[in-house]
């Protein structure tokens, strides 16, 4: 790509990134959550590859690492909904913390936990599923 | 608002149309994109904007990946040449459309208004979901706690896609 297109990268990528944790922490008091932030983490990193081509900080290396985050964030939400079990509830998603003021950052018990995983299995599935195909191409010219 | 989406909604149909008959790859992938970002505006008229913010990221990155496969191929659809007995898939396709819409239109008349609720379920959890889970945002509260799995099974669905796409493409595994 062109020096515009990589400096602008350069500048924007980091905020994308931002703006997606942002989406996710805020998920239980504006709109957007897990799945949406998740999903604006990855295109900070599809931006960065598309842009320095696909030997940048060689991030086509990583795909097993996304694939262990993926496996890892979706086993915690499982954990975390069967959690309630221990504490004596009958039911899946107990929301056993405690509930706080509805409106401030730390409120609304378990929500926010079940957004940061949701949002860390999504954001690396979507690298994931990016990074295969870019790992096919290469390989496929090879 | 009704007329502002009945527009849209016809320019979404417009462009899935396009995107069908387009000779050239790009401008089909390019003409899906209309259909996306037209059902972003519809999901924000009918004030639902975390649908509409899902919408609009993931239309994206799909534009993106579909955008960068197009240009690695011939960007060409193949020729393909008209069906000679097309005429009974046109008859049969008119047929179906008139019986739909027929029955499309009974069903309709039997609804509520457009816009009002038909299920006694979302005034509970419109009244008491704050008190209940404690979050300000009562689409994240339904999500997470009342409908969790739903949750779990869409995230699941997601693992399951990654998984299968990486033993498909697989090159090195399989030589």
């Amino acid at each position: 790509m062109t020096v515009i297109v990589k400096k602008t990268t350069q500048l924007i990528a980091g905020m994308v990134f931002l703006y997606g944790i942002y989406v996710i922490i805020h998920g239980h008091l504006t709109p957007g959550g897990g799945f949406a932030g998740g999903v604006v983490m990855a295109g900070s990193f599809i931006l960065l590859i598309l842009a320095f081509g696909s030997d940048f900080m060689h991030l086509t290396k990583e795909e097993s690492g996304s694939t262990l985050y993926e496996n890892l964030a979706i086993l915690v939400v499982v954990f975390l909904s069967v959690s309630g079990l221990l504490y004596g509830a009958r039911i899946f998603f107990l929301n056993w913390l405690p509930k706080g003021t509805a409106g401030e950052l730390v409120s609304a018990g378990m929500l926010p936990l079940y957004n940061i995983f949701v949002g860390i299995e999504v954001a690396s599935s979507i690298l994931t599923i990016f990074l295969a195909l870019v790992i096919f191409k290469e390989e496929t010219l090879e | 608002m009704e007329v502002a989406i009945s527009i849209i909604t016809g320019l979404m149909i417009i462009g899935a149309l396009y995107a069908i008959h387009a000779k050239d790859l790009l401008s089909a992938v390019i003409a899906c994109g209309i259909v996306g970002y037209g059902l972003v505006i519809c999901f924000l008229l009918l004030k639902a904007p975390d649908l509409a913010i899902v919408q609009i990221v993931v239309e994206t990155i799909t534009l993106i990946i579909m955008v960068a496969v197009v240009l690695d191929s011939s960007r060409e659809e193949r020729y393909l040449k008209p069906d000679p007995q097309g005429y009974m898939s046109i008859v049969t396709a008119v047929l179906l459309i008139v019986v739909l819409f027929y029955f499309f239109r009974l069903a309709a008349a039997s609804l509520d208004v457009f816009g009002n609720s038909t299920l006694r379920m979302a005034d509970a959890y419109l009244e008491r979901a704050t008190d209940r889970t404690g979050s300000a945002n009562l689409v994240t509260g339904v999500v997470f706690d009342f409908r969790g799995y739903d949750t779990l099974g869409e995230a699941t669905v997601l693992v399951t896609a990654v998984l299968g796409i990486l033993t498909i493409l697989r090159i090195k595994g399989k030589k």
